[in-house]
């Protein structure tokens, strides 16, 4: 192999393997389970101290501004996990009652989900769209 | 009309699916004529195209809401124009769009070409009607924007059922940006499909690789600008709609077209390589396979929802079909590639590693790990669930830190390539080209130092962007000089002049230097502030060098929604800056959705970006979040240099029988040698 291909094989090799470590990283910095609240239940114990994602729809009447932080419920009733927002960020405009949240965050000691990061969008019943076929 | 509209459709799929078919068995019999009627098949189905998406049109402005898309996506409320542009405000009236897009994009191709290329044609146009045959059927069958509402009477019949009103347009659409934001991504998404064509052919008819290069260079070109200009306008609208501060959060949506960006940038740079040098042959047709399958997976990526939903693997059957196109086209491109490869094969090796070359190649590289990085981060939430059941995700931090060094090296990788020669640059003229550049990186790199800038990124990225500018700015003062000492006339005539007449190099230039000052905009970030306070009526909140004080809160009812209104006296340092009125809006139609309208206050320097997040407590208190961006005008500004530079690149060079009389040329030769 010429001497100039084996040195960009070598650079090459070298910025690649620099950048695969960095995604390594990464992806261990950032990495979250994406659930929904019902295996939240059936996962609790694997959960336990880490940082996830469980989506949900807001529980009517749940949503509680009284306080410093934000709390609401998501899932059913029966079968919901209570939530605290405490991020940065603005709340979406899309969040209310019935809105399918997701929430990134840690759960903690006390049973109420620690939430650093929401998304919501509009309530599945809004969304589905007028498209009523015949077969 | 909706039947028409429908009929339309189906005819330009009959339509399609024979010039498909008969395009490629024409060349095979050496039949002229069937060639040629394939062709016209192909206009013929674009006409019909047109004529349904005229129809939908009407449909949309006649507020005829028995239509399923007029329903879903317009309201009787909206202003025309945003009525029109309703036809890709929802999935399947989009659909309509792209398919309408490629149609035109195919016929601008068989015209362009009908008395050229006339090996190749039947093959270009056999691969334009296979893309267009699969989207045109996706759009019939699965995403028909044409269907009529029925709903089950109380006797069990199907009626006819016309609601009152439509869902209307979802109002974060209802901005500038966003209005044009598809169509120009399709632009850069469809185009692909045409350097792809081409190469196909090429490879099958066994034509030079220097062929398809040449007559695809400006649809390459374009196609990349638009999708770039998408990317940009998109992240405009996050920033001036959404407010949340930022611009770009890798996002899904934002990813898949980010992709074919990256390639696309990749494959710009190494046909060059092709032109100058005769390398890089195979690599280019695998570029061109890839960016057109991304173009595919980005709009397959940006309808399925497959990735955002909890579990949406096997919900859409829309995503089976793309997953069999793209494994199809795959494998027929790479077949194609592997039958042809001992012709593509160029025996010029690589002569040095301090070469532009060799520039190109790690151009190349970082394009394609950043592409890949993206790819891995996107999907790995799809492969896990495929794997585990449940979906794990990555977040920002993981795109980050990959792609802020590859942006650095990519920086790096701009400064240094103009300054190597091909083939192989001396130790001293080496050291001549980078004298300045280095010298300008130095004196940034202690400017940064002095200003105690702590962040590693931050303080690489300054001194790079002096170190590219600086390259840039010599050799466009190195060329008007000599321009100017030959012509006699003086250094700005001949600075335009220069650019003017050498528009590849001094465009590409003038891109280069876009990207410089985008890189500028994106390093401010590291220093953005934010703070958030709930403030009363007079009441006041710091941040950075401003003050902010809450004078007025006022509600008003407009067109389609009520807005709430604060106004906030902005003071900086003391001085009075002038009043912000950051808005909430309760738009009436829809599900009562709820926008915010960032106040912002934009200089070279810092932008001021207040939000208004809501009315809190007893109603007296409202919540404002205040934001410090600095440097963020220099991305818009630097984006809308580097699309300057790319059109100015695309311009027609001029052909004149003599540019410069003979004596005159040598001179100038001269010249410009003993400058280097």
């Amino acid at each position: 192999m010429r001497r100039a291909n084996v040195k960009f094989v070598l650079g090459g090799a070298i910025v690649v393997a620099a950048l695969a470590w960095l995604g390594f990283v990464g992806f261990q910095e950032s990495k979250s389970y994406y659930i929904t609240v019902d295996e939240y239940f059936a996962m609790q114990e694997d959960l336990r101290g880490r940082t996830f994602k469980v989506a949900g729809d807001v529980i009517e009447g749940s949503i509680d501004r009284s306080g410093s932080a934000l709390e609401f419920s998501i899932g059913q009733p029966g079968r919901s996990l209570r939530v605290r927002y405490v991020g940065r960020h603005t709340i979406p405009d899309t969040f209310r009652d019935g809105s399918k949240a997701v929430v990134e965050g840690k759960m903690t000691a006390d049973g109420v989900f620690q939430a650093s990061h929401i998304e919501a969008k509009c309530a599945s019943k809004y969304e589905a769209e007028y498209a009523r076929r015949s077969t | 009309m909706s039947d028409f509209g429908e009929f339309c459709l189906l005819l330009a799929l009959c339509l399609s699916v024979y010039a498909l078919i008969a395009a490629p068995a024409g060349a095979l019999r050496r039949e002229h004529r069937i060639v040629r009627s394939a062709e016209r098949a192909a206009l013929a189905a674009s006409a019909c195209i047109a004529l349904a998406t005229v129809a939908m049109l009407y449909l949309l402005a006649a507020d005829d809401f028995s239509v399923s898309h007029v329903a879903n996506a317009s309201s009787r409320d909206l202003p025309l124009h945003y009525k029109l542009a309703a036809l890709w405000g929802a999935h399947d009236g989009s659909m309509l769009l792209w398919v309408f897009v490629t149609s035109v994009f195919s016929s601008i191709v068989i015209l362009q070409n009908r008395f050229r290329h006339r090996d190749m044609m039947p093959h270009v146009v056999a691969v334009l009607m296979l893309n267009l045959s699969f989207f045109l059927a996706l759009n019939l069958f699965l995403s028909n924007p044409f269907q009529q509402l029925v709903e089950v009477a109380a006797d069990g019949s199907l009626q006819k059922f016309v609601p009152a009103d439509g869902r209307g347009l979802n109002p974060l659409l209802q901005y500038w940006a966003m209005v044009i934001h598809p169509p120009v991504l399709y632009f850069g998404f469809i185009g692909f499909v045409v350097p792809f064509a081409f190469a196909m052919a090429a490879l099958i008819t066994r034509q030079p690789g220097e062929a398809w290069i040449r007559t695809t260079r400006r649809w390459s070109l374009v196609t990349w600008l638009f999708l770039g200009a998408g990317l940009i306008l998109g992240a405009k609208w996050a920033y001036v709609v959404l407010g949340w501060g930022g611009y770009w959060a890798w996002d899904p949506v934002e990813n898949s077209s980010l992709m074919p960006w990256l390639i696309g940038t990749a494959f710009l740079h190494s046909v060059i390589v092709q032109e100058r040098r005769g390398m890089m042959k195979v690599w280019n047709v695998f570029l061109v396979l890839l960016m057109y399958l991304l173009g595919v997976f980005g709009t397959f990526l940006t309808r399925s929802g497959i990735v955002n939903s909890v579990h949406a693997f096997a919900d859409s059957p829309l995503g089976g079909f793309f997953v069999a196109y793209m494994a199809a086209v795959a494998c027929a491109g790479l077949f194609v590639i592997l039958r042809r490869l001992p012709e593509l094969r160029s025996d010029r090796p690589l002569d040095s590693f301090l070469s532009r070359e060799s520039a190109f190649l790690f151009n190349n590289l970082i394009m394609v790990a950043a592409c890949f990085s993206v790819l891995w981060g996107t999907m790995f939430p799809v492969l896990s669930e495929f794997v585990r059941g449940t979906k794990i995700t990555v977040g920002p931090p993981y795109f980050n830190r990959v792609n802020i060094p590859i942006g650095l090296l990519m920086l790096l990788l701009m400064g240094v390539g103009p300054l190597f020669a091909w083939r192989r640059t001396s130790p001293s003229s080496l050291k001549k080209a980078f004298l300045w550049p280095a010298s300008a990186a130095a004196a940034a790199a202690a400017v940064v130092l002095a200003a105690g800038v702590r962040n590693a990124y931050v303080a690489v990225c300054f001194p790079l962007c002096a170190f590219v500018a600086a390259g840039i700015l010599e050799e466009f003062y190195k060329g008007a000089r000599v321009w100017s000492r030959i012509q006699g006339e003086n250094f700005a005539v001949a600075l335009a002049r220069l650019t003017v007449r050498n528009r590849r190099r001094y465009g590409g230039y003038i891109v280069h230097f876009g990207v410089v000052l985008m890189f500028v905009g994106l390093a401010g970030s590291a220093f953005n502030l934010e703070e958030k306070a709930q403030l009363r009526r007079g009441e006041e909140m710091k941040i950075g060098r401003y003050t902010l004080r809450l004078t007025d809160y006022r509600e008003a009812d407009r067109a389609n929604y009520r807005a709430g209104t604060v106004t906030l006296v902005a003071f900086k340092e003391g001085g009075r800056l002038g009043e912000l009125r950051p808005e909430r809006r309760a738009y009436r139609t829809g599900e009562g959705q709820v926008t915010t309208e960032v106040a912002l206050r934009s200089s070279p320097r810092e932008d001021l970006y207040v939000v208004f997040a809501g009315v809190s407590g007893d109603g007296g208190a409202f919540e404002i979040h205040a934001f410090v961006n600095p440097l963020v005008w220099w991305l818009w500004f630097g984006a809308g240099v580097l699309v300057v530079g790319t059109i100015l690149t695309l311009l027609p060079e001029r052909r004149t029988a003599a540019l410069l009389p003979l004596p005159a040329e040598a001179a100038l030769v001269r010249e410009a040698a003993r400058l280097r």
